[in-house]
């Protein structure tokens, strides 16, 4: 059977990979799809914990549910911001959002 | 695991379902009468949140020993009772603020706030990993939509992207933290976690790490530095009671979770993490009032002037001791009254004026007395001046400070605070300079109510030091 580090370090590679896109990439739409990468990686941590560790209690798989749960109301929100914005500028690059700074 | 439901339990949440029934109820209302003009909405939200605040003191007081309730979801003490009450008015001043005759979607508005409050007072009851996720991400998604509420200003829509994306980062990585703690730990308890961490020997570099990474969430919604780079820019674009709010009641959740979350679950580091606490509070006094020095536009001075006072309440946090959480709670109650008057005025201002800049303010002294001399009240209050609350609040975190030995804390306090003191002159002195208009600004009946009650709580706060302090006190004895 696959240790359970295997699985710990590859869900830590996909949470820098997340992370690497939230900070470097400019479009927001990307952006938020470097959180839901993050966001897959807890859970991914969670559910290898869960099964290796702590099997027979519910915490781990209630806990990815509501992440779940979570991050898909972020995302609804995130996107509906994104488009609103898109309908005034034609733009959705985190760069040209500029009128606030100082 | 504490028992099953009993109905007992009910009286505890009184307040949350007061909330949830007052959510309907506005949406309701505005179903049905969404084609008049008037301003009811605003009061009946007001109404309910006071209601809801009494039904808190009248029927949740907690016992004398805390109680952990819905299977160790939440648990019932001071900290809890005082931050909820904080929430609660906060929210109702913020509604009657906002309130406006004309104006669509204003149901919604009403609906968002309400139920971003019912998550704050979620966060500050919670004593169980999930819950705590659940009822943070409870608080801030309605507060992303609040922030770029004006659909038809691009500012405002701005200013809802950036907290958002922030946001979800932020919460992302608290959330890894969160992961790990539960998989080293197998209890999600608040209160089970530092035996079971001890019992599985968890190295203390690892419980360094995870105090950091759910450090990295909780310094965000307090908008400590170095995590304070969305506060001046979601100010300034958001609608001004919305930043009101978000600099009050959503900053005070923040350190509610803070406060219990570090002395819960990380007890054994805690020489750790109080320096850490120490330098954000050091960096975020030192960089929010400098930065604030150089601001032309009032919001983005009261934002920097939030992450100072952040840093502020933070020394309290590092103190790391019962009067250093005694002086975090009754901090931010005087912030919350002082800052929601000083962004009540500035939405007047922006409303009629149309500028937030600061030379908008020349001649407000002339134009509308009182207001003026109630945005001196608070601007005075913020820079901690006696007889007003900010004072006394200031005092306390300081004295915490002094008491746990951390002296240069409490000197870069003391030294910032005169810089801070400095910039809200500045403003003082633009107000009773003769200005270009001297028509007074028209107030609403419910704008003035919130203004009234905001000053009334700031001398209230400074002058009967007693009450607010007994239940902080309590509020601190329930962590330790």
């Amino acid at each position: 059977m696959i240790p359970l580090s295997w699985y710990l370090i590859f869900a830590a590679c996909l949470f820098c990979i997340g992370l690497f896109g939230v900070l470097a990439r400019k479009n927001a739409v990307t952006i938020l799809m470097g959180i839901e990468l993050m966001l897959n990686a807890v859970n991914i941590n969670l559910l290898a914990f869960w099964r290796y560790l702590w099997a027979p209690k519910a915490d781990g798989q209630v806990f990815v549910a509501i992440v779940i749960v979570a991050a898909a109301a972020e995302a609804a929100v995130g996107l509906a911001l994104i488009i609103s914005a898109y309908r005034r500028r034609q733009t959705v690059n985190a760069n040209e959002m500029d009128m606030l700074k100082g | 695991m504490t028992g099953a439901f009993e109905l007992s339990m009910i009286p505890a949440v009184l307040p949350e379902i007061m909330l949830i029934l007052l959510a309907v109820l506005v949406l309701v209302l505005d179903l049905v009468y969404r084609d008049r003009e008037n301003s009811a909405l605003g009061w009946i939200t007001a109404i309910g949140l006071l209601v809801a605040a009494g039904l808190g003191v009248a029927f949740s007081r907690p016992a004398s020993e805390p109680v952990l309730l819905f299977g160790g979801m939440l648990r019932q003490d001071w900290l809890t009772f005082t931050f909820r009450l904080i929430f609660m008015v906060g929210a109702a001043l913020t509604a009657l603020v906002g309130t406006e005759k004309s104006g669509k979607h204003l149901g919604e508005y009403y609906l968002l706030l309400i139920i971003s409050t019912l998550g704050m007072s979620l966060m500050a009851s919670s004593a169980n990993l999930i819950m705590l996720y659940l009822a943070i991400e409870t608080t801030s998604i309605p507060l992303y939509i609040l922030a770029g509420f004006k659909v038809t200003d691009q500012k405002s829509v701005e200013a809802g992207i950036k907290y958002l994306l922030f946001g979800a980062m932020t919460s992302a990585v608290m959330l890894y933290g969160f992961s790990l703690l539960w998989g080293f730990s197998g209890t999600t308890s608040l209160y089970e976690l530092a035996d079971a961490l001890k019992a599985g020997s968890a190295p203390p570099v690892l419980m360094g790490g995870l105090a950091l990474l759910v450090l990295v969430g909780f310094g965000f919604k307090v908008s400590a530095a170095p995590l304070h780079f969305w506060a001046p820019d979601v100010y300034e674009g958001a609608p001004t009671p919305v930043a009101g709010f978000l600099s009050t009641a959503s900053k005070a959740a923040g350190f509610a979770v803070l406060a219990r979350v570090l002395l819960a679950v990380f007890p054994d580091s805690l020489p750790f993490w109080t320096v850490v606490i120490a330098v954000l509070a050091t960096v975020s006094m030192i960089l929010g009032n400098v930065l604030a020095l150089v601001q032309r536009n009032i919001k983005r001075l009261l934002a920097y002037s939030s992450i100072a006072q952040a840093g502020y309440i933070l020394v309290g946090v590092a103190a790391g001791n019962e009067l250093g959480v005694t002086g975090v709670v009754y901090y931010l109650a005087s912030y919350l009254v002082t800052n929601l008057a000083a962004f009540g005025i500035v939405w007047l201002v922006g409303r009629q004026v149309g500028s937030d800049d600061l030379d908008a303010y020349a001649g407000l002294g002339k134009r509308n007395p009182a207001v003026a001399l109630a945005m001196l009240l608070a601007l005075l209050s913020l820079g901690g001046v006696p007889p007003l609350s900010g004072f006394f609040g200031k005092l306390l975190v300081f004295g915490a400070a002094v008491q746990a030995g951390q002296f240069w804390l409490a000197f870069v306090g003391v030294i910032t605070s005169v810089i801070g003191l400095y910039y809200y002159l500045t403003v003082m002195k633009i107000m009773y300079r003769p200005g270009t208009d001297e028509q007074p600004l028209p107030m609403t009946p419910a704008w003035r109510t919130a203004l009234l009650a905001c000053v009334a709580g700031m001398i209230f706060l400074g002058v009967a030091f007693a009450p607010w302090y007994g239940w902080a006190t309590a509020a601190a004895g329930s962590l330790f």
